[in-house]
C-alpha cells in the first residue's frame, strides 16, 4: 500500500511537471521544467522495475538532451508569446483527451495473461554468453535494430554538421575557447573526469550481465569529453580529422565486419560462432561505445562554428 | 503462436546485401579521398541497383517471397527480412530512380570534399538504405527505425543550401515527420502489449477485431499520414520539397514519402481484420479525394515552376489514397484486385514522372536564370530536350495515354465502375482534367516561339538532360504493361491465405 | 477481459496515457519550435513509459520485466535523442539568420 502511494505521488508529480512545461511562461522556465520531467521520469522508470532504462534514461533522456536544451536556450531569442484562439484550444485539447481516453483504456483492459517474450528471452540466453537479458535482446535476437540505431546516430551527427555554414565545414564545433579558464572549473574537471571515464567503462563492462551497457556508458564517456572540453582541458577536433572519421566509423564498420562474418561463420548476418558469442559481442560493444561516445559529445557539441 | 515458421529461403541473402551496400557506402564516404566520394556514392548506388533487380528477378521466377532471419533468430524474437512481389517491385523501382538522380546530381554541389556535395551524396545513400529496410522489413520496430533514418536523412536535404526559407521549411518538416514517429511508436507499444510480437507476419495470424489493434492502427495512420503529406497534414510538403536541390527534390517527392505510405498500405491490408478496414478506408479514401482536388487547385495558381510540381505531389499522393477503399472493399482477394495493381502503377508513375519533372525544373532554371510560369516563352527552343522530359512526364501526371498515369488511373476507373462507387470516378476525372489545367499552364508558353532569340544561361550537360529523360521515358513506358492486375503483385502477401 | 489490477504498471500506464494526451495537446497547439520540441519530447516520455508498462506485466522467467520492449525502449531513447539535436540545432541556425523570428513562426 504504502508502495503504491509512493507511486501515485512520483506519477502525479510527473504528470504536474509535464503540464507545468506545457503552460510555461517563457522558454527557459519550460527547459528546466522539461530537465525536470525526466528526474522524475527516471524514478518512475525504478518503480517499474527497468533499471536499464532508468539509467539510459537519466544519461540521455534527460542528461544529454537537457544539455542541448540548455544551449538551446541561451542562444534562441524567446518567442514573442502568442496565444491560439480558444476554439483551437477546445478542439486540440478534445483530440488530445480523446487520445489519452483510448490510451486509458487499453491500459485497463489488458489481454489475460499479459503476452511476453520472457520466456523466449531467457530461453536463448545461455547461447548468447550473457547475463543481461536486456543485453541478449540488443546485441543478439534484436542486433539489426541495435546496428540501425547506431547508423542513425552517425547520420544525426552528419545532420547536425550540415547545418553548419559552408566556410566552416570540417572545422571545430563551438566557440573559440577563451584563453585562461579561471575558477573552479578545471580542477573540477581535472577531478572529475577520471572518475567519469572509470564509471563510463564500468557500466559498459557490468552491462552484459547487469543493468548497463553501451549506450549509457558511452553518454557518460561523451559526458566527460564535453566537461573536459568546458574546461579548456581539450580542444574540440575538427570535423574533418581523418582520425575523428576512423574513430567514429570504427563502431559500425566492426559490427557490420563481424554481422557480414557470420554468414559463412555462423549461418547467418550477425549470428555469432558458437563459442565465441560473448566475446565477440565485447568487441562489438567496446568498439561501439568508442564511436557512440564520440558521436554523441559530436552531437551536443554543435555544428562547426569556426574555420578549419 | 505462429502461423508457420519462417525459414531463411535461398537467395535471401540479397537482403542483408540490400541493406548493407549503402550502409557501407556511407562509411566509405566519409573515409575516402574527398574526390573519390561521388564514385563511391556511384558504385553503392549501381550495387544496390544490382542487388534489386536480382531480388525482383527471383521473386518473379520463384513466384514466392524471399526470407531472410537475421542472426537465424525466429520471430517475434528475432527479426525477418521479406521481399514479397510488391516489396521486390517497389525496391526495384527506387533503385532505378536513383541511378539516374545520382548522374544528373554529379558535380552539382561544389568541390569535392565541401559541405553540400558530402552531405548530399550521404543522405542519399541514407535514403537508399531506409527505403530498402521499410520495403523488406517484417518488424513494426525495426520499421519505426527505418521511417527515422529516412527523416534523419530527408531533412538535411532540404536544408542544404542553407538559406533562411529551406532553414525553416526543414523545420517545419522535421516537427511533422517526429510526431508522425511517435504516433507511430505508439501504436507500437499498444500492439506490442496486445500480442507480444511485432512481427508482421505473426501478426496477420493473431489478428482479430481488437479496440487494441484499431486505436493502434488509428494512432499509427495519423502518423504515417503526417509523414507521407496526406491532406489536410500536407502544409510542410510544397515548402520542403520546392526548397531542396532539384536533385534532391526529385528523391523527396518520388521516393520518400512513399515510404511512410508504403508501411501504411502494410497496417490495413496485412494486419486490420478486412471487415474492420472496409469502414475506415472510405474516410482515407475521402482524404485522399481531397487531396486530389485541392493539391490540383493549389498548383494552378502557383506562379513559379518547382511550387507548382511541388503542389502536384500532394494531388498525384492524394490518388495512392483512394487504394484503401477500392482496394478493400472489392472482398476477398485484394492483391489480386485491379485496384491494388493501380495503386502500385500509380506509386511508380508517379515516382518516375515526378523525379523527371524536378529534374527538368533544376535544368530550366539552369537555362533561363529562373523558373517564373509566366516568363517560359521560347523554352522549348533553349531547352528542347528539357522541355521533352518536360512533357513527356506532363502525359503521366496528366493521366494521358499510354503512359503509366494513364494505365493507373483506368484500373483505378475500373475498380471504382466495379463497384458502383461513381464518387470516386468523379474525384479521379476531376484530378484528370485539374492535372490538365496545371501541366498545360506550363507546356503552352513553353512551345510557344519565343519574340527574340533568346541566348542560355548556363551550357547544357547532355548527360543531365537524359537522365531526366530516361525517368520521363519510363513514366511512358510502363503504360504498356498490360492493362490488368499483375500476378508479381500478389506474390507472397500475407493475408492472402489468412481468412 | 476484464479490468486490470490497481497496481503500479496500471498506474503508471494511466500516467502514459495522459502524459500522451498533454504532449499531444502541445506539438500540435504550441507556437514556438522550442516549445514544440519539448513537447515532443514530454510526449515521447509518454510512450516510452506505455512500452515500461506492457513489460511490467510480461514479467516473468524470473525477470523484473519482459527485456524485449524495455530494449526497445533503450533504442526509442537514443533516437529521440537524436531527433532531438537535429531540431535544437536547426532551431539556433534559423534564430542566427533571423534574429526577429528566433524560434516562432511555425504551425
Amino acid at each position: 500500500m504504502t508502495a503504491l502511494v509512493l507511486d501515485g505521488g512520483i506519477a502525479l508529480l510527473t504528470i504536474g511537471i509535464a503540464a507545468w512545461t506545457i503552460r510555461a511562461g517563457d522558454d527557459f522556465a519550460a527547459v528546466v521544467g522539461f530537465i525536470a520531467y525526466g528526474l522524475v521520469l527516471t524514478l518512475a522508470w525504478t518503480r517499474l522495475g527497468a533499471y536499464d532504462v532508468a539509467l539510459t534514461e537519466a544519461a540521455i533522456g534527460g542528461g544529454a538532451t537537457g544539455v542541448i536544451l540548455m544551449r538551446a536556450g541561451a542562444r534562441v531569442k524567446p518567442a514573442p508569446a502568442s496565444r491560439p484562439s480558444r476554439l483551437a484550444r477546445i478542439i486540440v485539447g478534445a483530440l488530445s483527451a480523446a487520445v489519452a481516453a483510448g490510451l486509458a483504456a487499453v491500459v485497463l483492459l489488458p489481454p489475460q495473461p499479459a503476452p511476453s517474450l520472457a520466456l523466449d528471452v531467457r530461453e536463448h540466453l545461455a547461447s548468447t554468453g550473457l547475463g543481461n537479458p536486456i543485453g541478449g535482446v540488443l546485441m543478439a535476437y534484436r542486433a539489426a535494430d541495435t546496428f540501425l540505431e547506431t547508423v542513425v546516430v552517425l547520420l544525426a551527427l552528419f545532420g547536425v554538421w550540415s547545418l553548419g555554414r559552408d566556410a566552416h565545414w570540417g572545422g571545430r564545433p563551438g566557440p573559440a575557447p577563451r584563453p585562461g579558464i579561471g575558477g573552479p572549473l578545471p580542477l573540477f574537471a581535472r577531478i572529475l573526469v577520471p572518475a567519469g571515464i572509470v564509471i563510463g567503462i564500468y557500466i559498459v563492462w557490468v552491462g552484459a550481465d547487469a543493468p548497463g551497457g553501451k549506450f549509457q556508458g558511452a553518454t557518460i564517456l561523451a559526458a566527460m569529453a564535453i566537461l573536459a572540453g568546458m574546461a579548456g582541458l581539450v580542444a574540440a577536433p575538427a570535423t574533418s580529422g581523418r582520425r575523428l572519421r576512423w574513430l567514429l566509423a570504427a563502431g559500425p564498420i566492426v559490427f557490420v565486419g563481424i554481422g557480414l562474418a557470420g554468414i559463412p561463420l555462423a549461418g547467418a548476418f550477425l549470428a555469432y560462432p558458437p563459442g565465441f558469442e560473448k566475446p565477440l559481442i565485447l568487441v562489438i560493444e567496446v568498439a561501439l561505445t568508442v564511436s557512440l561516445a564520440a558521436m554523441l559529445a559530436l552531437i551536443v557539441a554543435g555544428p562547426p562554428e569556426r574555420s578549419p | 503462436m505462429n502461423a508457420a515458421m519462417l525459414a531463411t529461403t535461398p537467395g535471401g541473402g540479397l537482403l542483408v546485401a540490400a541493406i548493407t551496400v549503402p550502409v557501407i557506402g556511407i562509411l566509405l564516404l566519409w573515409l575516402v579521398r574527398p574526390r573519390d566520394v561521388e564514385t563511391v556514392a556511384l558504385a553503392a548506388l549501381l550495387a544496390n541497383l544490382g542487388v534489386a533487380l536480382a531480388v525482383l528477378e527471383k521473386v518473379a521466377a520463384g513466384a514466392a517471397p524471399l526470407v531472410y532471419l537475421i542472426g537465424g533468430w525466429q520471430p517475434p524474437l528475432g527479426l525477418a527480412l521479406r521481399a514479397d512481389g510488391i516489396a521486390a517491385v517497389f525496391m526495384a523501382m527506387a533503385a532505378i530512380v536513383l541511378v539516374p538522380v545520382a548522374v544528373y546530381a554529379r558535380g552539382q554541389f561544389g568541390a569535392p570534399g565541401e559541405r553540400r556535395p558530402m552531405v548530399f551524396w550521404t543522405m542519399l545513400l541514407a535514403i537508399t538504405a531506409a527505403l530498402n529496410l521499410i520495403f523488406l522489413g517484417e518488424d513494426l520496430f525495426n520499421l519505426y527505425v527505418a521511417l527515422e533514418l529516412l527523416t534523419f536523412a530527408a531533412v538535411p536535404l532540404v536544408s542544404l543550401d542553407g538559406s533562411r526559407e529551406t532553414l525553416k521549411a526543414a523545420l517545419r518538416y522535421l516537427v511533422f515527420a517526429l510526431a508522425g514517429s511517435v504516433l507511430y511508436l505508439l501504436g507500437v507499444a499498444i500492439i506490442y502489449g496486445a500480442y507480444g510480437t511485432l512481427d508482421l507476419g505473426g501478426l496477420a495470424a493473431l489478428r482479430g477485431p481488437d479496440g487494441a489493434l484499431l486505436v493502434a492502427v488509428g494512432l499509427m495512420t495519423a502518423g504515417l499520414a503526417a509523414k507521407t503529406a496526406l491532406f489536410p497534414l500536407h502544409l510542410w510538403l510544397p515548402p520542403a520539397h520546392a526548397g531542396a536541390p532539384p536533385a534532391a527534390s526529385a528523391v523527396l517527392s518520388a521516393l520518400v514519402v512513399k515510404g511512410s505510405f508504403f508501411i501504411a498500405l502494410r497496417l490495413w491490408f496485412d494486419l486490420l481484420p478486412p471487415e474492420r478496414a472496409v469502414a475506415g478506408s472510405t474516410l482515407l479514401g475521402v482524404f485522399g479525394a481531397a487531396a486530389v482536388v485541392v493539391g490540383s487547385a493549389m498548383a494552378l495558381r502557383q506562379a513559379r515552376l518547382k511550387l507548382l510540381v511541388a503542389y502536384s505531389t500532394v494531388a498525384q499522393l492524394g490518388y495512392l489514397f483512394l487504394v484503401f477503399p477500392l482496394g478493400l472493399g472489392s472482398g476477398a482477394a485484394p492483391f489480386e484486385s485491379t485496384a491494388w495493381t493501380a495503386g502500385a502503377l500509380q506509386l511508380m508513375a508517379h515516382a518516375f514522372a515526378k523525379a523527371a519533372m524536378f529534374m527538368a525544373a533544376g535544368l530550366v532554371y539552369e537555362a533561363i536564370g529562373h523558373d517564373r510560369i509566366a516568363e517560359f516563352r521560347g523554352l522549348g527552343r533553349i531547352a528542347p530536350l528539357t522541355v521533352l522530359t518536360m512533357t513527356l512526364a506532363s502525359i503521366s501526371l496528366m493521366g494521358l495515354p499510354p503512359s503509366g498515369g494513364f494505365s493507373a488511373k483506368w484500373l483505378m476507373l475500373t475498380a471504382a465502375f466495379g463497384e458502383g462507387a461513381w464518387w470516386w470516378v468523379l474525384v479521379i476525372a476531376a484530378g484528370g482534367l485539374l492535372a490538365a489545367g496545371y501541366v498545360f499552364r506550363i507546356l503552352v508558353p513553353a512551345f510557344t516561339p519565343p519574340e527574340e532569340p533568346a541566348a542560355r544561361k548556363k551550357p547544357v550537360v547532355v548527360t543531365r538532360e537524359a537522365a531526366a529523360l530516361a525517368l520521363a521515358l519510363a513514366a511512358i513506358l510502363i503504360g504498356f504493361l498490360p492493362l490488368a492486375p499483375w500476378p508479381l503483385l500478389a506474390v507472397g502477401r500475407i493475408a492472402a491465405g489468412a481468412p | 477481459m476484464s479490468l486490470a489490477p490497481f497496481d503500479a504498471a496500471t498506474l503508471f500506464g494511466l500516467m502514459g496515457a495522459i502524459l500522451v494526451g498533454l504532449g499531444l495537446y502541445g506539438v500540435v497547439l504550441l507556437e514556438s519550435f522550442l516549445r514544440r520540441l519539448l513537447a515532443f519530447n514530454l510526449l515521447g516520455g509518454g510512450v516510452f513509459i506505455l512500452f515500461g508498462v506492457v513489460a511490467r506485466r510480461g514479467a516473468g522467467a524470473g525477470f523484473s520485466g519482459d527485456p524485449v520492449p524495455q530494449a526497445l525502449v533503450i533504442t526509442g531513447i537514443v533516437v529521440a535523442f537524436c531527433a532531438t539535436a537535429l531540431a535544437i540545432t536547426l532551431i539556433e541556425r534559423l534564430g542566427e539568420e533571423d534574429g526577429d523570428d528566433a524560434s516562432g513562426g511555425g504551425s
